[in-house]
């Protein structure tokens, strides 16, 4: 027998989350955020884990990590940079945002840097649509943002 | 009496209204008084307010509260904090600014369909805001205006935060109740509506946030006060918000039925230097655009419609003479292709398809026959047609670029 990926905080805060919605799919989504939290990540093992925590086969668990964009099913970088390219923030220059990210970090949309630095996704929007163009870092809204000068994107959470 | 119901205790510093300010400006009184009536006397006072669905669809809420059966057995009633249409940032600032009230506006709600369990559905991004209801939520607990006895009443109620993995699909209403349930979050048909089988087969009642947030005031103050707020014949404030290249991007509280005019020359300071007013969509991404001449139509939920669009979410993009509006309806395009779920075939392949006609259509790669093909694709994808509004939203900015802006497209056919 292989050890439990899980730690027994997750298996804990897992059985919490049965006992808010008393059915183990409903519970899914937030057993898939508390694994994600602590690893960033979700990996086959640890998704078996949780699936059978939850009674649940893992593909059924895949299926719905799988269409939820905020669950990641492969590694990400340390900082996850999401810009916001719907429609208000594409009026107000997201397309040039974008540009100046690719051009800065060396990588493409959904792709990591080499280092693990940084990982690179268009997201539909973020909900602040009157100071675009806007980004979000960690779980950081960054609004207003210079679409030719992305270092303060880049840079933050460095200091905390 | 207030003008401001929903915005009127925000705070200049930007943090959430704290409990104690929310009680001494009134809250959770109208929750005390709708625990004072039996439930129909609430549903009956909603109905008097004219209290139409502030999400877009614009049904009137009383009468889809109605329709729940009063059988026994477990109901739910759910907070569709799921905002995710783009253009729209109106409830994120609600959850922020005053979570309380939107607390005590779920709790009116689940009372006056006899629901002991609610849940708030917000969308994963929306991390602050998710942060200020679960606080607002533990203060609520704490001071026993949750729980086994509401505001020390005999009615038990838990109210839940559910945090979304994200996309577009789970703020329709049947799909929201699929990702609650934690299965694959598609739509269902219709019928049966979630009224009488929703969530876990059993009468749910889903309501938009903002529309939730008006509650507890029609309660305190009375639906002739709430009558009185509106310039149209429905009911209350609506938060409108501008984005795009004006002076004063925004967000504001304006009665229901200010124009286009007021609030985009007015509130938004008009557009900025240098760009010129082409066109609008009046609620979010899935809105017919509208014209300069359209701009005295009061942006209320017949006007606009009368107007041939929708208030939607009652959020306005801007589209400037500046920007191509070709290239808007491809940004709009690629993002309802990208959260079409993919359970019905229209959406699935046809989204995706009308993406690659533009785009090719933008590069020169245009044929003569697309701008018909993209009619057929409207057709295609016409109410009625697939599951859920998803696709025929997606095709209202494409129908009225197609009848405004039709020489913008007929100039990348003389390009190929």
């Amino acid at each position: 027998m292989s050890t439990n990926p899980l730690t027994p905080d997750e298996i804990t805060a897992i059985r919490k989350a049965l006992d808010t919605y008393l059915r183990p799919e409903a519970a899914a989504v937030d057993a898939l955020y508390i694994v994600q939290q602590r690893h960033g990540w979700i990996d086959d093992a640890r998704l078996e884990a949780v699936a059978g925590v939850l009674d649940l086969s893992p593909a059924y668990l895949d299926s719905l990590a799988t269409f939820y964009p905020l669950l990641h099913r492969k590694p990400v970088g340390r900082k996850v940079i999401r810009y916001c390219d719907s429609v208000s923030c594409w009026l107000m220059g997201s397309d040039r945002l974008a540009a100046s990210l690719r051009e800065r970090l060396g990588i493409g949309e959904g792709e990591t840097t080499s280092d693990g630095a940084y990982t690179l996704l268009p997201h539909p929007c973020l909900g602040a649509c009157h100071q675009a163009p806007v980004a979000m870092v960690y779980e950081r809204l960054l609004t207003g943002l210079d679409p030719a000068d992305p270092q303060g994107l880049l840079e933050e959470g460095d200091g905390d | 009496m207030e003008t401001k119901p929903l915005t009127g205790r925000f705070r200049e510093d930007g943090r959430p209204v704290s409990l104690k300010e929310y009680h001494a400006a009134g809250g959770y009184d109208g929750l005390v008084m709708a625990l004072s009536m039996p439930r129909d006397n609430v549903q009956k006072r909603v109905q008097d307010a004219r209290l139409r669905g502030h999400g877009g669809a614009g049904f009137p809420t009383g009468l889809k509260w109605s329709f729940v059966p009063r059988t026994p057995g477990d109901k739910y009633f759910i907070v569709n904090a799921d905002e995710m249409e783009p253009g729209t940032f109106k409830d994120r600032e609600l959850m922020e600014r005053d979570p309380h009230q939107v607390i005590e506006g779920a709790a009116i709600g689940a009372y006056a369909i006899g629901a002991h369990t609610a849940f708030i559905f917000i969308r994963g991004e929306y991390h602050r805001a998710a942060r200020c209801l679960q606080q607002a939520l533990d203060e609520a607990y704490q001071q026993g205006i949750l729980g086994r006895k509401v505001m020390g009443r005999d009615y038990a109620l838990d109210i839940h935060l559910h945090v979304s993995g994200g996309r577009y699909i789970c703020g329709e209403e049947t799909a929201l109740l699929n990702a609650l349930e934690g299965k694959r979050p598609t739509p269902r048909a219709k019928p049966p509506f979630p009224q009488t089988a929703g969530l876990f087969g059993q009468p749910t009642v889903v309501n938009n946030l903002e529309t939730v947030c008006n509650l507890p005031h029609i309660m305190r103050l009375g639906p002739e006060w709430y009558l009185s707020l509106s310039r149209c014949e429905d009911g209350g404030t609506k938060l409108y918000g501008v984005s795009g290249p004006v002076n004063n991007p925004g967000l504001w509280e304006l009665q229901l039925g200010t124009t286009a005019r007021e609030i985009l020359e007015g509130q938004a300071g008009g557009m900025r230097s240098g760009h010129e007013l082409r066109a609008f969509q009046p609620g979010g991404a899935s809105t017919d655009f509208l014209l300069p001449e359209h701009l005295d139509v009061p942006l209320a939920f017949d006007s606009v419609m009368q107007a041939g669009s929708r208030l939607g979410t009652g959020c306005l993009i801007v589209l400037d003479q500046q920007t191509c509006p070709v290239k808007m309806v491809l940004n709009l395009e690629t993002f309802f292709a990208r959260e079409s779920c993919g359970w019905c075939t229209p959406c699935r392949d046809g989204l995706p398809y009308t993406e690659t006609v533009l785009k090719d259509l933008i590069e020169g790669k245009g044929q003569p026959e697309d701008l018909k093909l993209l009619e057929e694709m409207i057709e295609w994808m016409a109410p009625g047609n697939t599951f859920c509004a998803l696709a025929p939203g997606a095709m209202a900015p494409l129908q009225s670029a197609l009848k405004y802006f039709r020489e913008d497209f007929e100039r990348y056919l003389g390009k190929g």
